[in-house]
Formats: structure tokens, C-alpha cells, sequence
């Protein structure tokens, strides 16, 4: 049924149709409400799950290896400085081939202390082997988190959902939240393939010596590429009984567009706006929303891309020292072509500062002014700055 | 599509403000969207939330710098911030008064309405009686001010999202319909 519902307690409804067996987390905003929401409903009994509270983000985590290594489906939500608690055990949820589900609400890192959207949190975890699906909308976020249970089981990697910080956390708009029945037939009960048991005791994670390592991350590979036909697969099903589907990828009037801009998460809704607006002007623009960012689907990005004329990709994002982290994955994604078009690279919403309609007539002023990308990336809406720094 | 920006300070109910009319909007027929503008949290301090309302589903997703029309839960905000702040011309400036406040917070280019929901709410026995609970009464207000959504769809959405003391949020949202003043009809 569609109700008016808020981003956080989109993803908190997902988790408890999904029948979540073990929740842990630490509180931190712009994360707070989906964990509020779900300690309600494992207080009130509406989730017959354990609610476990801990000390921080990183024994949070700890408890859902813990939990997961025993065959159970686990969830757990952060942001920003929480994520990068986690960090060591990121790693160990991955390498552990435990299919732990996070909810991270995009939000900047400090100092500055700031508690706004920006995706350098989730990005900078690239390497850790999670999944990584960026949403738009509060339904996607619903959905997104349903989708993760069934790959995150599959594929037995950990799947972090990811939606940014007020925009999509703190919003309330429609959302229909499907019955149980529904969500049953799409996502059965957890069939662990590791299940720690004491009537059949084993170890897990023993030493694991460079005769076989390499073979371990290798065979963590495979299963990453494999994520992006399983995830296709799911969203067929997905489509079959819910009747919506997303792709790691989803073009918006990209056909015959000459110019594309590249975007995730709810960047992406208000470019489709200006995309409408700039077409009733006559302008080929389109939309190319990237929602799998890990594993990257190259293939997908190179189609749509092949063809435009400029390609201008937006981060909310900054790697130091190289640039916005989307650019510099679909640079090397379409590096591979014979022919290719210029990838220009566009910094704008850092810390939460909006992006308007404005911002994005500025992006494309620039894309069509300019005849050839500067490895540089363009800030957008910067106010002027000295350098403070080496002084000679 | 039209742009509501509500004025208030932290603690008396703004952002739940916007999100019931969302609530009543929606189950008028409308797409919505309301989120508050997150500042430094604290009681006291001024707040601002956004509602977007339309016929057609909402693809943008900033802040709302031009409103169609505003509403101050506070009108010792008018002192603090300019409430008028990127307005479209001929918008409503619906404020918890209980008489037009004087002052050049505004001019001819938005119309004043106001409503005494202090009082509403303390008649009615809402929240305690220097902490008011105003939205449900601003919400009465409103729905007669723009003449949308309908007080059916106003008292349902209070019936469903409110968590206790429907009867007299119920009659708050009515006795502010009835009572507020300034706007043409």
C-alpha cells in the first residue's frame, strides 16, 4: 500500500519484511531513524529479531560477523565517521564471504564537522569487496534494500545500500510498501552456506598462507563479476512480482543525446528534471544514473556512452590528489574503446551544499564551451580560495 | 507544482507540521514531498521545512528558495529571519498570530493571513500551556487559507499520523479553520 513515508523508515520497512534475524548498530545522524525505527519494532515484537546495542560502529559490525558466521540474515546501518570505524572489518565481512546487509546514509567526513550529504564515506570503501547500490528515491531505497538480501545470499558477499543524507534519509514521499506475501515469494528464508553450529564444530578464517590467498581473492573476484548477471536476475524477479526494476545502470533520454551527464543517488532525480527542461529547449541532453558502483558495470556504461559527443560525470565525492571518484571509474570504463567520447569531470554538493537546477546549467554551459577535458575537475559553485600550504 | 516553506523553531512541531499536510495532500491525490532544511538541532533555535505538492510526480529533489507560499509558526521568527526570503509574488504569509504583526516583514507583494494557534492549542489542551502544540491547528489554518487540501483530507491525515489525542488535534485543525483571518475568500 502507498503511504507517505520518510527515506530512513523506507529501508526500515524493507528490513522487516525481509525478516531480519540479528540487527546491531550504533547511532550516529543522519542513520538514526532507520535504527530507531527498528528497535521499535523488535521492542514492540513486530520483528522477531535480537537488537543487539554496542559501544561503536565498529563492534556493531563485529556482531553481525558474529551473527552471519552463525547462518543468519543480518542488517546494520551507518554514516561517515561510523563507516570509516568499520573499516578493518569491512574487509573481514567480505573476506569472510558473509552476506551482511548495511543500510549508509551518505555523509560527509570531518573535520570540518558537517552532517550533509557527500558519498566520500561510502566511496571511500571501494576496495573493502561490499557491494555497493546507490538509490534515488525512498521506493528504490524500499526496493534496493530487498534486492541486497537476495544478492547478498547469493553471491555471499556483503551488500551496502547506500541513499544520501536528508535529501533521500530525511524526505517523506510516497512509497508503497508491499505485503509479506509478496515479499516472500521473492525472498525466501536464508540458506547459509556457512553456519557456524556447536553440534558440528569447525574454525573459520585460519591462516591462509600465500599458497592459497591469492586463490581466495581471486575467487572473491569471480563472485563480484558474478553479482552483476545475479543482479539481473533478481530484478527480473523483482520486476515479475513487484513490478519495478532499476538495472546497475538506467539511461534517461540518452538514445539520440549528444551530451550526457553521469549521476548517482538523488543527484540523478533532479537532472532528469533539467534534462526535460533542457530538451524543451532543444538541447540532446540525457541522463546516465549509476546505481551499481561496485562491482562497476563497465559494459553497461560503455554502451550508453559510446556514442554521446561529451560526457560530463557530477560527484558529490573527492578523492585527493586525482578527483571525483565516478569520473575516474567511467574514465577507465570506456578507456578501452577505439573511439570514445571526452569524459569531463564535475565536483559539486560536497558537505551537502545543494544542487539546483541552477548548478546544473552551469555543468552544462561548461561541457558544451569546452572542446577538451582537463584532467583537473571542475568545481561547481566555488567561492573564491587561497592556498594555504607550502609557502616558498 | 506549488512550493510551501514553513518558518518555526526548533521544537515546536514545524517539520511535523509539513509532514502531516503532506499526509493530507497525499490523500487528496497529490504527489508530495517534504523534508526538513537540517541545521545545528536545538530547541529554540529557527528551523526551516520544505512541502512540494503536485499533479504530476516530483523529480526535484533541492531546497525550496522560491515558495509559493510560506508558514510561520513563530511569529518572533519575523524579528529573526526574513520570511519572505525569494517569494513568488501574491503568496500567502499564514502566521501564528493572533493579530496581523506589524512590521515592514512584509509588503503588497504577499498577503498576510493569520491565526491565533497559541491560544487553539492551549483551548484544546495540546502540549502544555508554554510548549503549545501548534501543527495541527496551522494545518486547519491552511487548508482554509489556500482552500486545499479538504478538511476531510485534513482530519484523516490527523486521524492516521498522530499519535495520541486525535479527538482534540481533530478539533484544533477545525476551530483554526473557522478562525483564521486576513485572507480573501
Amino acid at each position: 500500500m502507498k503511504q507517505v513515508l520518510e527515506g530512513s523508515h523506507a529501508v526500515a520497512e524493507a528490513v522487516r519484511l525481509a525478516k531480519v534475524q540479528v540487527i546491531s548498530a550504533y547511532p550516529i545522524t543522519p542513520q538514526t531513524h532507520i535504527v530507531e525505527r527498528l528497535s521499535d519494532y523488535c521492542a514492540d515484537g513486530t520483528i522477531k529479531a535480537r537488537f543487539l546495542r554496542v559501544e561503536s560502529e565498529h563492534s556493531a559490525l563485529a556482531v553481525m560477523i558474529g551473527a552471519a558466521s552463525t547462518g543468519m540474515r543480518t542488517f546494520t546501518a551507518t554514516s561517515s565517521q561510523g563507516l570509516a570505524l568499520m573499516h578493518e572489518l569491512l574487509h573481514w565481512s567480505s573476506g569472510a564471504r558473509l552476506p551482511i546487509v548495511m543500510a549508509e546514509v551518505n555523509r560527509a567526513l570531518a573535520p570540518g564537522w558537517n552532517i550533509w550529504a557527500d558519498q566520500t564515506d561510502s566511496l571511500s570503501q571501494r576496495d573493502t569487496g561490499w557491494i555497493q547500490l546507490y538509490c534515488e528515491t525512498g521506493q528504490e531505497v524500499l526496493d534496493t534494500t530487498l534486492l541486497a538480501f537476495r544478492l547478498a545470499e547469493a553471491v555471499n558477499l556483503p551488500v551496502m545500500v547506500v541513499l544520501d543524507a536528508f535529501f533521500l534519509s530525511h524526505t517523506y514521499e510516497p512509497v508503497d510498501i508491499p505485503s509479506q506475501a509478496q515479499v516472500d515469494e521473492f525472498l525466501p528464508p536464508i540458506i547459509p552456506r556457512i553456519q557456524l553450529d556447536p553440534a558440528n564444530p569447525c574454525a573459520l578464517n585460519q591462516l591462509s598462507p600465500p599458497n592459497i590467498y591469492m586463490e581466495m581473492r581471486y575467487q572473491i573476484h569471480l563472485v563480484m563479476q558474478a553479482a552483476l548477471s545475479e543482479l539481473e536476475k533478481f530484478e527480473g524477479d523483482f520486476e515479475r512480482i513487484f513490478g519495478r526494476r532499476y538495472g546497475a545502470v538506467e539511461p534517461f533520454l540518452c538514445q539520440d543525446a549528444e551530451i550526457i551527464l553521469v549521476t548517482s543517488g538523488t543527484i540523478t532525480s533532479t537532472s532528469r528534471q533539467f534534462v526535460l527542461d533542457q530538451r524543451a529547449q532543444g538541447e540532446k541532453i540525457g541522463v546516465l544514473k549509476v546505481k551499481l558502483f561496485r562491482p562497476f558495470p563497465v559494459e553497461a556504461v560503455r554502451g550508453y556512452l559510446k556514442n554521446a559527443r561529451k560526457v560530463g560525470v557530477i560527484d558529490r565525492n573527492f578523492s585527493f590528489g586525482a578527483g571525483g571518484i565516478f569520473a575516474q571509474e567511467v574514465r577507465a570504463a570506456l578507456y578501452g574503446l577505439a573511439r570514445r567520447p571526452p569524459v569531463f569531470g564535475f565536483i559539486a554538493g560536497l558537505g551537502g551544499r545543494d544542487v539546483t537546477l541552477e548548478s546544473l546549467g552551469e555543468i552544462l554551459t561548461r561541457l558544451k564551451t569546452l572542446k577538451r577535458p582537463d584532467p583537473e575537475s571542475i568545481w561547481i559553485g566555488l567561492q573564491e580560495v587561497q592556498l594555504a600550504g607550502p609557502k616558498s | 507544482m506549488l512550493e510551501i516553506r514553513f518558518h518555526g523553531r526548533g521544537g515546536q512541531g514545524t517539520v511535523v507540521a509539513s509532514i502531516l499536510l503532506a499526509n493530507a495532500f497525499f490523500k487528496a491525490g497529490y504527489y508530495v514531498q517534504s523534508f526538513p532544511l537540517f541545521g545545528v538541532e536545538r530547541r529554540g533555535a529557527p528551523v526551516e521545512a520544505y512541502l512540494r505538492l503536485d499533479k504530476q510526480e516530483i523529480l526535484i529533489r533541492t531546497n525550496v528558495y522560491h515558495p509559493d507560499h510560506v508558514v510561520v509558526m513563530d511569529r518572533s521568527i519575523l524579528q529573526a529571519v526574513d520570511v519572505s526570503k525569494g517569494m513568488k509574488k501574491g503568496g500567502y504569509i499564514l502566521i501564528n498570530a493572533p493579530a496581523v504583526p506589524k512590521g515592514d516583514h512584509w509588503n503588497s507583494a504577499f498577503r498576510p493571513a493569520w491565526v491565533d494557534a497559541t491560544r487553539i492549542a492551549r483551548d484544546n489542551g495540546l502540549g502544555t500551556r508554554t510548549h503549545p502544540i501548534l501543527n495541527t491547528a496551522m494545518m486547519g489554518a491552511f487548508a482554509r487559507v489556500l482552500g486545499m487540501p479538504p478538511m476531510e483530507a485534513v482530519v484523516k491525515a490527523i486521524q492516521e499520523e498522530v499519535p495520541d489525542q486525535v479527538e482534540k488535534n481533530v478539533q484544533a485543525a477545525k476551530d483554526a479553520y473557522l478562525a483564521v483571518e486576513g485572507f480573501e475568500i
